[in-house]
């Protein structure tokens, strides 16, 4: 785990609430992320999980508390945000790839209008992105053309054109074919060691155990124990967590 | 006995004439009854158009030809609409050889149909300029194979809607001004269809973004628009186009009865464009909203580059239907004064020399309007297999 000065701190969330209606689906979360972390997010389902990464790059709005990601506070200023966003990358449980572009364009399209790339440099980019996640070959097919696994590290290439300080994964794996699961954690996997400061709300916890830094368990839109790998699998300090570890680990 | 690498031929009956026979028309006893009504049927139907074909005078058409064309457009100017028409038939040449595909089968038809109408017994003065359009076809193939790039001939194409309105209307260099009051027949219809489609198409898509706008004045404003124009006829909004438009412009403005008629239809036909275009931006999930958001790609980059080309491509074939029925619409401005294919037609029928003559009249523009419709909806097929509409 990566330990440092306190400016090393890239996310900074502080007491943050937010409500669907009257629904208080996240209720002050805690959290402090340091650069080049791994953390998994894991919880029940409907816990707030998926809403509380994507307050990170401002999909959700909070509507209490504080967000401060790389030293940028989250706030209704439209600038902030897109900063922000072209700085965070997030990869979906269903792709979200634009079907009517090839693999190539769904890769470049971000940082030729973002980053305002020539297309040369950016195509050459997403070819280098694509040979890291190991499908080089597909590059001129369309999305609808691949299989699961393919188009999720497709989006996962996608992502990381845009060259992000973070990585949000929000189930990643969820929508895949047993078989075709290894594939996308083995590039999250490349991506951890390469120093990647990574979220990830997963259930796979042979990836979690095996990479991450810190786990976080979610309940009820709140944390409700954090702590390394080992110490969450082997010694859970709460009833809720050992209850929920003992259903997904059989 | 047969082994596994004995081809086994298919039993007699249904293979040949005589299976398929049995197999499509006459598989049972009702099958048969209705094969023998539609044979029936086609039978009377065939005796009818022979009837009608073999009396059929034609006087009435060539010898209002040009009015069918052109309407009232002077004859001394009337060598302008033919530039226009070479100008379209090199432009359709070049395309050929550049892009290849339906432009291909398009140069062909035209092609086909140049040389065809030479064949017939028009004055020479007729025969030679179809012939020397044949000609201008090979010379825009020609051209097109000197110089490849693709973007010169959009960009022509782009271009050559200006250039032909502004050589139309004239009023420039020693051009005398042939106002469009004066502009008929088929070139008028054509007017009417080319610059009603090129306008209502991206005001509809306008209207149907502002519709799900998060500004509520814009919103509503375009909601309002769209059920206003929704709920009265056609034949209203051009009333209100050229009847009672005049009355809101500044005193000494005037705005030729066309232009206003093409405003109504564009108004419109826009409504029903934008309706057809918001249940394509419907059936987007907010998935695509979400992932290019997250790139940081901002509202209006998202708009363009993934929601609009993706919403635009699964309505084709509705837009190309409302395409179609405005082509077809455009008969209705005879309604509003303006003397289009089929408002020339209706006054034809009238000249004293072709009394009862009304069906040739009426055979001939439907035909014009149907090649136009087929023209349209054979191209959106094709544009739709092109794009893979249903399948990616
Ligand atoms: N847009 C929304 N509007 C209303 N309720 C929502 C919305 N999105 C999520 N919720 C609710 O918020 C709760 C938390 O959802 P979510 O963050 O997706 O949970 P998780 O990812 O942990 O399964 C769920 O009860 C869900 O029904
Ligand atoms: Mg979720």
């Amino acid at each position: 785990m990566a330990q440092g000065t306190p400016g090393d701190e890239i996310i900074i969330c502080r007491d943050v609430n937010k409500w669907f209606g009257s629904f208080h689906v996240l209720r002050g979360v805690d959290l402090t992320v340091k650069k080049g972390e791994v953390l998994v997010i894991f919880g029940p389902s409907g816990s707030g999980k998926s809403t509380f990464i994507r307050t990170i790059n401002r999909l959700e709005e909070h509507q209490r508390g504080t967000i401060i990601v790389d030293g940028i506070e989250l706030s209704n200023d439209i600038r902030n945000i897109e900063a922000i966003r072209s700085e965070v990358g997030m990869v979906f449980q269903s792709f979200n790839l634009f079907p009517h572009l090839s693999v190539l364009d769904n890769v470049s399209l971000a940082p030729m209008w973002v980053r305002k790339w020539p297309r040369d440099k950016a195509e050459q980019t997403a070819r280098e992105l694509l040979k890291r996640v190991g499908i080089p070959e597909q590059a001129d097919k369309y999305p609808g053309q691949l299989s699961g696994g393919q188009q999720q590290r497709v989006a996962i290439a996608r992502a990381l054109a845009m060259q992000p300080k973070i990585m949000l994964f929000d189930e990643p794996t969820s929508a895949l074919d047993p078989e075709m699961i290894k594939e996308v954690l083995d590039v999250m996997t490349q991506l951890a060691k390469s120093g990647m400061t990574m979220l990830c709300v997963t259930h796979e916890m042979g990836f979690a155990r095996g990479v991450a830094d810190r786990m976080v368990f979610f309940d009820n839109g709140q944390i409700i124990e954090q702590g390394k790998p080992n110490q969450i699998f082997d010694n859970p300090q709460h009833d809720r967590t050992k209850l929920f570890l003992s259903q997904i680990l059989h | 006995m047969a082994t596994v690498t004995d081809t086994i031929k298919p039993p007699r009956s249904s293979v040949g004439p005589t299976g398929w026979l049995r197999k499509n028309l006459f598989s049972s006893w009702l099958n048969s009854l209705l094969t023998i009504l539609a044979l029936w049927l086609i039978y009377n139907l065939m005796i009818g158009l022979w009837g009608f074909f073999s009396t059929a005078q034609w006087g009435v058409v060539t010898a209002n030809l040009r009015l069918f064309m052109a309407g009232r457009y002077p004859i001394e100017q009337i060598w302008r609409v033919e530039v226009c028409v070479s100008i379209l038939v090199f432009l359709l040449g070049a395309s050929w050889r550049a892009w290849g595909g339906i432009m291909g089968q398009m140069g062909m038809a035209v092609g086909g149909l140049l040389v065809l109408l030479a064949l017939l017994p028009f004055e020479t003065n007729s025969r030679l300029y179809l012939l020397g359009n044949v000609g201008l076809l090979a010379i825009g193939f020609g051209a097109a194979s000197l110089i490849r790039t693709r973007r010169l001939w959009t960009a022509l194409w782009l271009l050559s809607p200006f250039v032909m309105a502004a050589l139309l209307y004239g009023g420039f260099a020693d051009l005398p001004v042939v106002a469009t009051d004066l502009w008929g027949g088929l070139l008028l219809t054509f007017v009417f269809a080319v610059t009603g489609i090129a306008l209502s198409f991206p005001l509809g898509v306008l209207l149907a973004v502002g519709r799900q706008s998060s500004y509520p004045v814009i919103r509503w404003f375009c909601i309002l628009y769209i059920e206003l124009v929704r709920g009265v006829p056609l034949i209203t909004v051009l009333f209100a186009a050229t009847l009672l438009f005049p009355i809101f412009l500044p005193e000494g403005v005037t705005v030729e009865r066309v232009v206003r008629s093409i405003a109504g239809f564009v108004a419109f036909t826009a409504a029903y464009n934008a309706e057809i275009v918001r249940g394509g931006l419907q059936a987007i999930g907010r998935g695509q909203n979400e992932a290019a958001m997250a790139l940081g790609l901002n509202p209006l980059q998202t708009l363009w580059l993934i929601i609009l080309p993706q919403a635009i491509r699964s309505v084709i074939p509705a837009i190309v239907g409302q395409f179609v029925s405005l082509f077809k619409d455009t008969s209705l401005v005879a309604i509003v004064g303006a003397l289009e294919l089929a408002g020339i037609a209706n006054s034809v029928i009238q000249q004293q020399a072709f009394l009862g003559r009304q069906t040739e009249v009426i055979v001939f523009i439907a035909a014009i309007y149907f090649v136009g419709c087929y023209a349209m909806t054979y191209a959106s097929r094709r544009l739709e297999k092109r794009l893979g509409v249903g399948e990616r």
